[in-house]
């Protein structure tokens, strides 16, 4: 691939209402992620808030998170993603969607 | 004391507000609950917003609904590695009166639907979401719980609008997750540029618009479309795949949308231009297989949440306003007999939905999701060959044109074989007969 993409630049364009500290999507379980072969997490999640980790595990950081939905769909065989809204008012807010 | 109202609506998008907007025209005390920070604020469309639609629940929406561009031109373009092949329809008479299709901006639009909501009476809240449906000791669904402090709401009858997540209903066990091959994920940008640039590249007046529906190469041999269309000041450029198909493969949505925006044919289209959002939402498209239960004991789901989309023929918003206005209807005429909002009493509202181009167009494709995503040659291998066919019948050398025939036809064989291509065509006719 010769465009390197950076997805920051992209969400940076966005305006958020970030609920500090109450993140709306958790993974349940470290060592299920490590036992996932494919992690198909860090590859479609559109906003690329999970990343694999040096332990083998996947990190989460939602800052940048679209609510899409797409990382339950992915992961609903494992079942290790608690997906939820952000409290009213907060998350992503598309000026133009 | 915990307030009462005859419905409560839950979403803020088309056809939420189709349906909030029904409901108070007649006079019902009908609250719609919206997570987002304003109506549209967590709405991600193309878009293309179909009028005929609209004109069905609002006549003289054209009067202040603030639309980017009429369009005049569908294109239909087949991308190569750098080339494309592509047909055009256009015609003059699209600038009529009345337009049946405009190019919109989402949050516009749904802003738009909230003034109209509250001039008919219609409460909208936002800020607010809702976490759960409350069920009555028989399981009817008497009203929802939100997320504010006290914030039990009880209604007669609730209607889901929440969108492709379905939250509501998958929690209270009436849908399950959606399968990853029954929905794609969609990313898009929207790029600013001078509306003359608009106009000059697209071969188009003020207020006349252009979309160019995409398939090929750029999606990476995985099922799914792109599009480009003109706004005002604006372009919306987007790509979409399955789910399954992103799961399977290494390429990040982002990367998609980023090659789809250098590819040779698009790139000098877009020029210049400065992006201002980057969106992401996902597309209900497993059709008429995958739509859920409908209603129940004091409850409707609509729009998306009711995997009401028509992906060959890329309508949703229309879908959505439709059966949010059917949900509507069925709760006013429920009323006006005096009858209950009982599951047998709802079932009005899928006779509605059956009866119309809702499930009658679901229905005519109902075998297209299943051999789309069975079949990725018609993603991969047709627009290499499609392409590269063209390329050679327009490139005027030595060869004659008997032996060019000959050329192409060999191509396409070796790629799928005598029999894999008649076993393609009617694949292609059982997807949309």
């Amino acid at each position: 691939m010769s465009i390197v993409v950076k997805v920051e630049e992209k969400l940076y364009q966005n305006r958020y209402i970030v609920d500090e500290s109450r993140p709306h999507i958790q993974i349940k379980s470290e060592e299920a992620c490590k036992s996932c072969d494919r992690q198909a997490c860090t590859v479609c999640c559109p906003a690329a808030c999970y990343s694999r980790n040096e332990t083998g595990g996947v990190t989460l950081v939602t800052d940048g998170c679209l609510e899409c939905g797409t990382c339950r769909v992915v992961c609903q065989d494992k079942g290790n993603i608690a997906w939820d809204y952000p409290r009213g008012g907060y998350g992503i807010s598309y000026k133009f969607g | 004391m915990v307030e009462k109202f005859d419905a409560i609506v839950i979403g803020a998008g088309p056809s939420g507000n189709a349906a909030t907007y029904t409901l108070a025209k007649q006079g019902l005390k009908v609250l719609q609950l919206e997570r987002g920070e304003y109506p549209g604020a967590k709405n991600v469309q193309g878009g293309i917003m179909y009028a005929h639609e609209l004109e069905k629940i609002i006549p003289d929406f054209r009067e202040d609904c603030p639309t980017e561009r009429h369009i005049i031109e569908q294109r239909v373009w087949l991308l190569g590695d750098d080339s494309y092949v592509g047909t055009n329809y256009r015609s003059e008479s699209f600038n009529s009166d009345k337009p049946n299709r405009y190019t919109i901006i989402r949050a516009n639009i749904d802003k738009w639907w909230g003034e109209q909501i509250r001039k008919v009476g219609g409460l909208q809240i936002c800020e607010t979401t809702v976490t759960e449906l409350i069920r009555d000791p028989s399981g009817k669904v008497i009203g929802v719980r939100t997320d504010r402090e006290g914030g039990e709401i009880l209604a007669d009858v609730v209607i889901m609008a929440d969108g492709v997540n379905a939250l509501l209903a998958k929690r209270a066990n009436l849908q399950t997750e959606a399968a990853p091959e029954n929905v794609a994920l969609a990313v898009k940008e929207i790029l600013f540029i001078d509306p003359e640039l608009i106009q000059q590249r697209f071969g188009i007046k003020e207020d006349e618009g252009v979309v160019i529906e995409i398939m090929g190469k750029v999606t990476k041999g995985m099922v799914g479309t792109a599009f480009l269309y003109t706004n005002k000041e604006s372009l919306t450029i987007g790509i979409g795949c399955l789910i399954s198909d992103f799961k399977n493969g290494d390429c990040p949505p982002y990367r998609m949308l980023e090659d789809l925006k250098n590819h040779p044919v698009i790139k000098p289209l877009i020029e210049g231009a400065e992006m201002k959002e980057y969106a992401a939402h996902m597309i209900p498209e497993g059709g008429y297989k995958a739509v859920p239960q409908l209603y129940g004991d004091g409850w409707m789901v609509v729009g998306d949440a009711a995997h009401f989309n028509n992906a060959a023929h890329r309508e949703g918003s229309n879908l959505a306003m439709a059966s949010g206005r059917m949900a509507a209807e069925t709760v006013l005429e429920l009323k006006a007999a005096g009858k209950g909002f009982t599951a047998s009493n709802l079932a009005a509202y899928k006779k509605k939905l059956d009866d119309s181009f809702i499930m009658k167009d679901l229905k005519k494709y109902r075998e297209l999701p299943g051999i789309m995503h069975g079949n990725k040659q018609f993603f991969g291998t047709y627009p290499d060959e499609i392409t590269a066919a063209a390329h050679n019948w327009f490139t005027v050398d030595s060869v004659d044109k008997k032996s060019k025939e000959k050329q192409i036809m060999k191509s396409f064989i070796k790629r799928r074989s005598v029999m894999g291509l008649v076993g393609d065509a009617i694949k292609l006719v059982r997807a949309v007969r």
